[in-house]
């Protein structure tokens, strides 16, 4: 283990500042008084005052200090840590894609038109949909999305006394808080000992107020929902609509589609499947797909294509639609990124990568079943999907280390951590997702760190328990961030004071 | 041959297999029952090499027109601007490009940092103690503003001026369906574009959860009655929300320091490019009160110690707020953001400084301002319709020409070169033909007079 992150002392920029510097040149001295009443002008900013290279230092430094998936592995389970092309992110760039100004007249930008088309109709094949919008940011909004089309359609059926969804109790926390946010009341069916939805419970859950069932599949235990033929029937029989949360749809491209599944809405996450990468929180993007039924419903506008004069346009023209989503027609420099890398992969490239996905989490997964500390909760005797959870119980009972410190341990051997406690289901839960994108050497270093660090928790638990140490910094004192917060410089120097 | 991007080559995968004992990889899929396996390939553009892909993909994009390549004055919620060669460089350093959500903060202190030094500037700049770390977009952040306010104050009405973007507008309802809550949109004066206090008066109550304002507004003005609004909202116990374009609060008062709550914005101009619209970055601030805190939606990195109390650190905090604990009981369920635009500003501000982003936002408001008197000269254009103070957008009628409207206009300009401003005709018919136009520091004076050449030649023609 020779890990070791880049450690500087580095204040925040506002302590940098020195008053008289600046890092940018004005193009020109502006020429016109302005009129504005000296009451509405501004007297006071205090923002920092530094050179260009003071800067370029400062955040050159703090990126030495971030862990990103170009620095070693990632296996943080339903986040879907790829490789990001580099090639993608140069396509991103060029002014024909960054400077375009989305009210542009339409023969200005056919191009990124044709773009979002072309981009619209791979992601329908992929999905097994009928049409796309491109238009929610994030695969929470993509959710919130799908449960506003989820109201137009049972509100277009007449239908307003289905005010619930259901919710399966290892699913991610983001169904249930975007299902409330569209003001429905969320009902939690559990899973069964296998880890998949108890259909018993779902079945006894359904009724003339269900709206719709949210459902990821494979689920965040990362395995695949087999019954789903007959979840989707009990749920449709019952009148309600399935969603599909495309979170985890690395583990089946190319193998099975959510259309085919009977889904009636999708959405992508175009930053986990589709490769673009997360900058440390975004920006992503979550289109939302349909099948026929719905499409009357999604938010304008959407790009239509005219054969005959050969020409994109945006259509604005569908009176049943939701209305506006986001302030403009998605994120845009993510689709060009998604689009290349749809490309560079191809039908044959998207299948590989699933197998690979797949195999490499089954690996691990046998391979870390050998090792003491660690166990599967639900069922272990099939194949799991793109991740696993496993754990850190029997470690936890033997010798009071907990997941916490397992993923804090791990840091030191120069990988990121896993997900961990979640699903709220598993126990300890250590949620692994090791991506296409690794070697197999990478994946035994990884089973062997987890299991040094299982031999530590005996030999030098103190060890274990003081980690990280070769991160940046060590441990946080996150409870007194949150019970005192301190969101700004502003406060930060307020609390200095008192 | 192996994949570039996959480094398991199939030999590997086979002796993997070997190594757990599974005969093939088909085996790893058989729990996917066989009706509803895809039994055909996807149909999808054949595989590139990243040479074919980058010049595919460079065609399609040649059909755009960037208006680094035409003068256009297109604003009205995203504005374009010069990004400075070292934020891109900077933001696209790998470390901080390829990492997730700060989730281990021992090893993500860097973006932890920047994006607390993003909170602190947008603090900072909008005269308040609390900013978030990104919202998807201006339009969003409304949203999330107005069911804020519901949720602090219990009440289930939000006003908002007429003159927002219908967009935007279109936006807010979608997110304040949800809980059901009231949009209520109150008119403006005909002369100066103000809202009208008499109206906001008579619809305040006990049952309004907040009041919204934009300065400058969507027509580029500025609305000057902020104390007063603040006021208003504050007796009835309702929040004061604003919406601002940063760039201008270089050199406009804060929203803080006439009473705002909230302030929410669009940080796009702030070092990132217009990208079509997208990616942008939703601004979120407001007071440092718990009150408010707690109910705030999305990420918050605050300052702590290490455990030893030796170093000062950064994590996120306050997530006892957000989905992944909370569930649907959550704030919001916003979880991915727009970090990295985040980091963008913060960059971009710390290069401006007070200074530069003084200098910036004059000369914007002074390119702006040299345009109206400018085109005012033209006979039969009128610019602007409102009798206010603007930043740096502003409208331009033609009612009093025989142009049959905005969009004939701009074909007639597109032909020179020029790509004029947003026809509003759709947003609002009483304005008549009016178009929104905006400027910034990519316009010099001789842009301008090319504009103004430009319409003076084809008023001239139908005439």
């Amino acid at each position: 283990m020779n890990y070791r992150q880049a450690r500087w002392v580095e204040p925040l920029i506002f302590e940098l500042s020195k008053p008289g510097r600046v890092g940018w040149a004005s193009p020109e001295k502006p020429r016109e008084r302005i009129n504005v009443p000296k009451e509405l002008l501004r007297e006071k900013l205090e923002l920092p005052e530094l050179s260009e290279p003071e800067v370029v230092r400062h955040y050159t430094r703090l990126s030495q200090m971030n862990y990103g998936v170009d620095s070693g592995f990632y296996p943080l389970g339903s986040c879907t840590m790829k490789y990001n092309p580099k090639v993608c992110e140069e396509l991103a760039a060029l002014e024909t894609a960054s400077c375009i100004h989305p009210h542009q007249a339409e023969e200005t930008v056919q191009g990124a038109l044709e773009l979002m088309y072309r981009l619209e109709r791979c992601l329908a094949e992929v999905a097994g949909v009928a049409r796309v919008s491109l238009q929610p940011s994030a695969g929470a909004h993509g959710e919130f999305v799908a449960m506003l089309l989820t109201r137009a359609y049972h509100k277009s059926k007449r239908d307003d006394k289905r005010n619930q969804v259901i919710v399966p109790d290892s699913a991610h926390g983001t169904n249930p808080a975007s299902a409330a946010m569209a003001g429905y009341e969320v009902v939690t069916v559990p899973s069964n000992a296998r880890g998949r939805v108890d259909l018993k419970a779902l079945k006894a859950a359904v009724s003339e107020r269900s709206a719709a069932l949210m459902l990821t599949n494979p689920n965040t235990l990362g395995l695949f929902e087999d019954q789903i033929i007959n979840i989707a029937g009990v749920v449709h029989d019952a009148g309600g609509l399935l969603f599909y949360d495309g979170a985890n749809l690395n583990g089946i491209l190319g193998k099975t589609r959510p259309g085919d599944m009977d889904f009636d809405i999708v959405h992508f996450n175009l930053h986990k499947t589709f490769s673009t990468p997360h900058g440390g929180g975004g920006p992503g993007a979550g289109p939302v797909g349909v099948q026929k039924e719905l499409e009357k419903f999604l938010p304008v506008p959407l790009v239509e294509y005219n054969e005959k004069r050969g020409r994109y346009s945006l259509d604005y023209d569908r009176p049943h639609s939701i209305g506006k989503i986001k302030g403009f027609y998605g994120n845009f420099g993510v689709f060009v990124k998604a689009y290349a890398y749809l490309l560079l992969m191809g039908a044959e490239g998207l299948n590989e990568v699933t197998d690979a996905a797949v195999l490499n989490a089954n690996y691990i997964m046998r391979k870390l079943l050998r090792v003491e500390g660690y166990e599967l909760k639900f069922d272990a005797s099939g194949p799991c999907k793109h991740e696993v959870v496993f754990s850190a119980e029997p470690l936890k009972r033997e010798t009071d280390i907990w997941a916490h410190f397992v993923a804090k341990r791990l840091l030191d051997f120069g990988m990121h951590a896993p997900t961990y406690y979640f699903p709220p289901i598993v126990p300890e839960a250590l949620m692994i997702e090791p991506t296409e994108s690794e070697s197999k050497e990478e994946l035994d270093r990884f089973v062997d760190a987890l299991k040094t660090i299982a031999e530590e928790a005996k030999s030098d638990p103190d060890r274990v328990r003081s980690a990280p140490t070769a991160t940046a910094i060590g441990r946080l004192d996150e409870v007194k961030a949150s019970r005192q917060p301190i969101l700004s410089w502003r406060a930060y120097r307020k609390s200095a004071k008192e | 041959m192996g994949h570039p991007y996959i480094p398991n080559t199939r030999e590997i995968r086979e002796q993997m297999l070997r190594e757990i004992g599974v005969a093939s990889i088909d085996e790893l899929f058989a729990d996917i029952p066989h009706q509803i396996r895809l039994k055909r390939k996807l149909k999808l553009p054949p595989a590139m090499s990243e040479l074919e892909v980058k010049r595919h993909v460079q065609a399609i994009l040649a059909k755009n027109k960037p208006f680094t390549q035409m003068l256009s004055f297109l604003g009205g919620g995203v504005w374009p601007h010069h990004v400075p060669a070292h934020v891109r460089s900077l933001v696209q350093r790998s470390e901080f490009l390829t990492s997730y959500t700060p989730y281990q903060p021992e090893a993500s202190q860097g973006m932890l940092q920047a994006l607390f030094e993003y909170q602190s500037m947008i603090a900072e700049l909008v005269g308040l103690e609390v900013a978030n770390s990104s919202m998807y977009d201006w339009a969003t952040a409304l949203g999330e503003a107005a069911l804020m306010c519901a949720r602090v104050t219990g009440r289930q009405k939000f006003i908002v001026p007429k003159l927002i973007s219908k967009d935007r507008l279109s936006v807010l309802r979608n997110y304040a369906s949800g809980p059901g809550l009231e949009v209520v949109e109150v008119g403006y004066d005909r002369r100066t574009g103000q809202l009208d206090l008499r109206q906001l008066r008579a619809e305040l109550g006990g049952d309004v959860a907040g009041v919204y304002i934009e300065n400058p507004s969507y027509l580029g003005f500025l609305e000057t009655q902020g104390d007063e609004i603040a006021a208003a909202a504050h007796k009835t116990g309702a929040l004061f929300v604003v919406g601002v374009n940063p760039i201008s609060l270089g050199l406009f008062k804060a929203p803080g320091a006439y009473g705002a709550d909230i302030v929410v914005g669009e940080g796009q101009p702030l070092g990132n490019p217009v990208s079509f619209g997208g990616p942008s970055l939703g601004i979120f601030a407001c007071r440092d009160e718990l009150k408010l805190m707690r109910q705030l939606p999305g990420r918050l990195i605050g300052a702590t110690t290490t455990l030893d109390d030796k170093a000062r650190g950064y994590c996120m905090v306050l997530q006892t707020r957000e989905q992944h604990i909370r569930r649907e009981r959550a704030t919001s369920s916003i979880c991915t953001n727009e970090a990295l635009c985040a980091v963008a500003a913060a960059i971009y501000l710390a290069s401006l400084g007070p200074r530069g982003l003084c200098n910036l936002a004059e000369l914007c408001a002074s390119n702006a301002s040299y345009a109206m008197k400018k085109l005012n000269t033209i006979k039969g254009l009128r610019s602007p319709i409102f009798d206010a103070p603007h930043f740096n957008e502003f409208t331009l009628n033609c009612d009093d020409t025989r142009v049959l409207s905005i969009q004939k206009l701009n074909a007639g300009l597109l032909k020179r070169g020029i790509q004029g401003g947003k026809p509003l005709r759709e947003e609002f018919p009483e304005l008549g033909k009016t178009a929104l136009l905006c400027t910034t520091e990519l316009h010099s004076r001789e842009d301008i007079d090319r504009l103004a050449s430009a319409l003076k030649e084809l008023l001239g023609e139908r005439r």
